[in-house]
């Protein structure tokens, strides 16, 4: 994409790009970064050399005393968290129920919200910005106070109760997800050139083809840590999928991992592993998607 | 195998039906004649939205009205108002709210915009950053059990057990578990047990910040910055200048997002601060208290509104500024 750049008038940037560039940010920062990024690794370091500790030593002494001796390892809290049966069902089913919840419910709340915040930037219609305005306060309308309202509306005889309530679940969370959805990718697409969007309009393409042909592409950074953040609402959730759901055979993981610590009384250790296991998908999808993050999107579109 | 074949087939079944009903919309808008074509093209697009977020409007509208009810659900007038506004322990409550609104907001955007801005084009940029990301991975139940390993008052409790380091013998301090701080009576504000929950949260939302502000600073054009760079800015006033307004929008988004969600701070209130024990208590955990434990609905309404009324501020200055934004291109 870097090839289609207009060398701004005047000046003729070309053999300079990246080593300017790269010049921007200097050791110190860079040294903060790191120091911060230590800083906040942590209080995770103690959870995961905790979740290879045998059970009498994480419940006497603190995780640091590991490093004085380093072969005291067991892979236990492991091994009990993924023999451990929930409700006579194995855990890996409840990893299967998670990934069934999370995907569609992560993945129907942003194509809505980027359709309606194309709409609420490049349309024109009626009480356009009143609404959004709205929608927007929408957003702090607490998932708790609209529990019982939705649970009535689902649990009456209009609404389907199909594959063990997992669609109601989808709704919820698309429900629940959409007016952060929608504020972000507003403020992302609404700012995208002006320029662009009217040349394509004058050349006749319809709403739709914008959206998907240059809408879309050029919100690939947005539209990917939204689904980040997203998914890991979704992925991490227990309140919902335990409020919508049907039985514990529709359960995700963090009802086992609760389930298991409260039948279990005092093995709250075992939650050391857990936590590590819910957190390896959401970790997968964020360096995934992390490429994503691309720079350049909009070169060439607009005068520098 | 069962297992992942159905999920699988639930999840593709899922998508497609939804795909299937937007396309046949779009589709049918497409058959009329303008300028009905026009309209039900916009309905197409924001209507899915609109009929998701009524399942967020009733309940508001219920709400409403019940606040101005008592437990009995018999009309209470403002008094449920009044209360909030003259109870001493209600007073702290909202005190709470607000310190948590400034303080994280603060904390959590400030550094997101630190990391984007000299993270870019480090060398381990991605390390860096999956680093800061790391606790926003993790569920709140792993986060409970992590900041147990920092703030117990046992053994395992880093904070105590590098207290327990200074010369002398020193006292083991209950962090989270008593209105005390080193023999100091906390009620100045913010108490200062919600100050530790606090920091929780700093460590979980600088994630979001900085992934959405990183996101951000890759979309500033490359030549915006070399020119004003060959214009003889230094970094420092090219970052400041240049950067820093192009990406505003961003922040301001970041911020207001990060304000809302933590003024609605609920489930670690009750995890950590033990249901708004020793001063922790916040306007949404004080919601559900209210509502369901204590039987109070009115009260507990009543809460909720006013935080709705607490975003409306917020909400208006950021319409205003992106529409000045709009205006200024």
């Amino acid at each position: 994409m870097t090839a289609t750049i207009a060398p701004a008038p005047g000046h003729d940037l070309t053999p300079l790009p990246t080593k300017v560039a790269k010049k921007l940010g200097s050791p110190v920062g860079r040294a903060a970064v790191w120091m911060l990024a230590a800083l906040w690794t942590v209080p995770t370091m103690g959870l995961l050399i905790s979740s290879f500790r045998p059970e009498d030593d994480i419940k006497s002494t603190g995780w640091w005393t590991w490093f004085t001796e380093p072969t005291n390892v067991t892979l236990e809290n492991y091994s009990g968290v993924l023999e451990n049966k929930v409700n006579g069902l194995p855990f890996s089913d409840f990893f299967w129920n998670t990934v069934r919840i999370a995907i569609p419910a992560a993945v129907i709340p942003i194509v809505i919200a980027a359709f309606a915040a194309y709409a609420f930037s490049w349309m024109k219609f009626k009480g356009r910005d009143l609404i959004f305005v709205l929608i927007v306060g929408l957003m702090v309308v607490p998932l708790q106070m609209c529990l019982i309202p939705l649970l009535q509306f689902f649990g009456s005889s209009y609404f389907p109760d199909a594959l063990e309530g997992t669609p109601t679940i989808w709704l919820a969370h698309a429900i629940f997800g959409m007016p952060i959805a929608i504020f972000l990718l507003k403020n992302f697409i609404g700012s995208l050139p002006s320029e662009v969007i009217e040349a394509a309009r004058v050349d006749g393409a319809s709403h739709m083809t914008i959206f998907t042909r240059i809408v879309l592409p050029l919100s690939v950074p947005a539209l990917a840590s939204l689904a980040i953040f997203q998914f890991l609402w979704v992925w991490n959730d227990l309140l919902v999928a335990k409020v919508f759901g049907g039985g514990a055979e529709s359960q995700p993981m963090t009802f086992a991992m609760v389930d298991m610590v409260g039948n279990k009384g005092n093995e709250w250790q075992l939650l050391t592993a857990g936590a590590f296991v819910t957190m390896i998908v959401p970790l997968i999808v964020f360096l995934s998607l992390q490429r994503y993050f691309v720079r350049g999107l909009l070169a060439g579109s607009v005068k520098g | 195998m069962l297992v992942i074949l159905k999920t699988l087939l639930t999840v593709g079944a899922g998508i497609l039906v939804f795909a299937a009903i937007l396309g046949v919309l779009y589709w049918l808008a497409s058959q009329l004649h303008e300028p009905w074509r026009e309209r039900a093209r916009v309905a197409v697009f924001v209507g899915p939205a609109i009929v998701l977020l009524t399942g967020l409007v009733l309940p508001a509208i219920i709400n409403l009205r019940l606040s101005f009810h008592d437990r009995n659900d018999d009309w209470y007038g403002f008094r449920n108002y009044v209360d909030i506004f003259t109870d001493e322990d209600n007073l702290l409550v909202m005190r709470n709210t607000l310190w948590w609104g400034v303080m994280v907001t603060l904390a959590s955007t400030v550094m997101g915009v630190i990391i984007a801005r000299y993270a870019d084009r480090m060398r381990g940029e991605p390390v860096a950053k999956a680093l800061i990301f790391l606790p926003t991975a993790i569920s709140m139940v792993g986060a409970g059990v992590i900041w147990n390993f920092v703030y117990s008052p046992k053994e395992y409790g880093l904070l105590n057990s590098m207290y327990q380091l200074l010369p002398g013998e020193q006292k083991t301090q209950f962090f989270l578990q008593e209105n005390t701080f080193f023999g100091i009576e906390n009620n100045f504000i913010p108490g200062i047990n919600t100050f530790f929950i606090m920091i929780v949260v700093i460590w979980i939302q600088a994630g979001f910040s900085t992934v959405v502000i990183s996101a951000a600073l890759k979309g500033v054009p490359d030549d915006l910055v070399e020119a004003a760079r060959i214009d003889g800015a230094t970094d420092r006033q090219a970052f400041y200048k240049v950067v820093l307004p192009y990406i505003k929008g961003t922040i301001i988004t970041v911020a207001t997002t990060t304000t809302i969600a933590v003024l609605k701070i609920f489930d670690i209130i009750q995890t950590m601060g033990k249901g708004g024990s020793f001063g922790t208590s916040t306007i949404a955990n004080e919601m559900y208290e209210q509502g369901f434990p204590q039987d109070n609905e009115g009260l507990g309404a009543a809460w909720a509104v006013l935080l709705f009324l607490l975003v409306v501020p917020i909400v208006f200055v950021n319409a205003r500024n992106q529409k000045a934004m709009r205006e200024a291109r």
